[in-house]
């Protein structure tokens, strides 16, 4: 069983999601998703433990030995993405049914498990694949169950949301597409190691084009600044449950996926000295942060500000990238995680409020510190962790992006980076000014979350809380993904 | 004219390519946004299809007497990728009719007039 982990790490989730629509009876189908999530969840700590003890884990696909086969590669980065991939969705899946509940009809939540398991399985299979054109497959995967999620919103502006995230992550799949394509005339390999060795991009044409079409269509599906437009409107109207796991993992994963190309298939010298990628995503990651962070000072809806908040974090792990040292390549790689747990644990905080309240508008959560005390006070702990505040996990990333910064001698980055965390400061005190320090409306009592909603957030905060004093796990495993990205193609 | 003629195909591609992006990007009515991305998306799959082509080759099933054989790789990912593209139609198509449902019309600024009414 255990050396197949790699193929059932995919398979496991991707084969419950159509059981899940046979089996159409809630009772049946919440325990058994959930069941296949937490079983995702395990054998993606078994992964990680296998790949940081013995090095990148190859798997043959059906037996057909690479580079004819496709072949399953697991190194540390990519281990690393599956699990954090795999415990949000199981986590998130645990707090999902009532939260589900209360936002989707009843009849539909088959439907839901199932999109919610796909989508899994595609994010999954992004960051554990070996072949180029698999790559495409499992984000098409995820992109198109995640449409569907997001459709499941009560306000019908999900549906113009939905189609805006649907046409813009489509131009981005077909501009990723159209990369490969040219990749793979020049060199006639799909698997990315063998690709690695084949493609000598200096000095060739094709080459330059299939960068520029990957970059862009990347950083389509990442939501970089000025390419974030899709991302506000879908988190905000999504049910509760989608935009937590969303926005924790998809647009992880595409920097993921950004990594990848970057450092593995192109190397460092092209991306970075023939092409000036760095030169070009510094800034744009910089005004990502600025802007973005500043937008969201002034929503009134809160969903909404913490996507804009999403979007200046993507910023900050661009900025890992486009560092290219080890420091902060690791800055870079240790916010996907950070950020995936500080920002699920927030919007499952606002799941909770929208469960109780029925609103995620500002003005509604007037007083919230008093009604809702243990949940505004997690929301305060991510807010900290956003802000950077040490003790949290956003402070270990920003304090390698920072350290990263420096040692290039990118003081003016440094700074910024800096004052960005000032106008966090801002969006977040603007929340809990409202829930703390105003009034609740008349007649309004205590009415804490129930538990089922709470733990699952708790869970996630606490982690934030818990990855900010031990960054033995995080920390390290990023500083391997980093110098094994560094080091080179393979 | 060697250009011309000999990456006659590429052209094409290019050509297919441009008016799917532009119909996705330019055009209000969300029904012509899913043409001009499926326009797009064929483009794609004819620049697949052309690279795997080798010119006197045949399909690639094994036979006697037969050298040359076309690429089979780019065809097979293809077929693939076309299963993509009519997922992705069909759930536009789906999300189009619930939003004639909800909105009553399905031009992008009416709908976005529709939203800053109710916002």
């Amino acid at each position: 069983m255990s050396e197949h982990l790699p193929a059932l790490q995919i398979v496991v989730p991707m084969i419950a999601a159509p059981i899940c629509v046979l089996l159409r009876r809630r009772a049946l189908v919440w325990p058994f998703a959930l069941a296949a999530a937490w079983t995702s969840f395990g054998s993606s700590i078994l992964l990680l433990r296998r790949v940081l003890q013995s090095g990148p884990w190859s798997y043959a696909m059906g037996g057909w030995a690479a580079p004819y086969g496709i072949e399953y590669r697991a190194d540390a980065a990519g281990a690393f993405v599956v699990f954090f991939v795999a415990a949000l969705g199981a986590i998130v899946l645990t707090y999902a049914p009532r939260s589900v509940d209360r936002e989707i009809p009843r009849g539909k939540h088959h439907l839901f498990c199932a999109a919610y398991l796909l989508c899994m399985t595609g994010l999954q299979g992004i960051a554990i694949t070996g072949d180029l054109f698999n790559v495409f497959v499992f984000l098409e995967i995820s992109a198109l169950s995640s449409y569907a999620l997001i459709s499941l919103g009560a306000e019908r502006r999900a549906l113009t949301a939905t189609f805006q995230s649907l046409v813009m992550g489509t131009i981005g799949a077909t501009f990723i597409l159209i990369g490969v394509g040219l990749l793979f005339m020049m060199t006639g390999t799909l698997n990315m190691v063998d690709m690695a060795q084949r493609l000598q991009p200096e000095g060739q044409r094709t080459a330059l084009v299939a960068f520029a079409f990957l970059s862009v269509g990347i950083a389509t599906k990442m939501a970089l600044f000025p390419l974030h437009l899709w991302l506000p409107n879908a988190y905000t109207y999504a049910p509760s449950v989608v935009t937590a796991f969303l926005a924790a993992t998809s647009t992880k994963v595409s920097v993921y996926i950004g990594l990848r190309f970057i450092f593995h298939i192109f190397g460092e010298s092209f991306a970075f000295e023939r092409m000036p990628l760095d030169a070009t995503l510094m800034p744009l990651a910089l005004m990502g942060i600025v802007v973005a962070s500043a937008v969201a000072i002034f929503q009134t809806n809160v969903k909404r500000l913490l996507a804009y908040s999403s979007i200046a974090q993507i910023g900050y792990m661009v900025l890992g990238i486009s560092l290219a040292t080890e420091t902060g390549l690791t800055g870079g790689i240790v916010h996907l995680f950070n950020h995936a747990i500080t920002k699920g644990g927030l919007f499952l905080a606002m799941g909770c409020i929208a469960y109780r309240i029925g609103s995620v508008r500002r003005e509604d959560t007037r007083g919230l510190g008093r009604r809702m005390p243990v949940t505004m006070f997690l929301w305060v702990l991510g807010g900290l962790s956003l802000i950077g505040v040490p003790g949290t996990a956003g402070f270990v990333s920003k304090w390698y992006l920072v350290l990263g910064a420096l040692q290039s001698g990118f003081w003016p980055v440094a700074v910024l980076l800096l004052l960005s965390s000032l106008l966090a400061v801002a969006y977040v005190w603007r929340v809990v000014e409202t829930a703390y320090f105003r009034e609740p409306p008349e007649g309004s009592k205590r009415e804490e979350a129930p538990l089922s909603l709470l733990l699952p957030a708790c869970a996630l905060i606490a982690a934030t809380v818990y990855f900010g004093f031990e960054t033995s796990l995080t920390a390290d495993v990023a500083k391997t993904a980093a110098s094994q990205l560094l080091g080179g193609r393979p | 004219m060697e250009t011309l003629t000999g990456l006659f195909n590429y052209w094409i591609v290019i050509v297919l390519m441009m008016t799917g992006f532009y119909i996705a990007i330019a055009r209000g009515h969300l029904v012509k946004k899913v043409i001009g991305l499926n326009i797009f998306q064929t483009s794609v799959f004819l620049m697949y299809i052309t690279m795997g082509k080798v010119r006197g080759g045949t399909a690639p099933i094994l036979k006697d007497g037969v050298e040359t054989y076309t690429h089979p790789l780019p065809g097979v990912l293809i077929l693939t990728a076309i299963v993509v593209g009519v997922a992705t139609t069909a759930v536009a198509l789906a999300l189009i009719v619930r939003i004639k449902e909800s909105y009553g019309t399905i031009e992008e600024d009416e709908l976005a007039a529709a939203d800053r009414e109710g916002a």
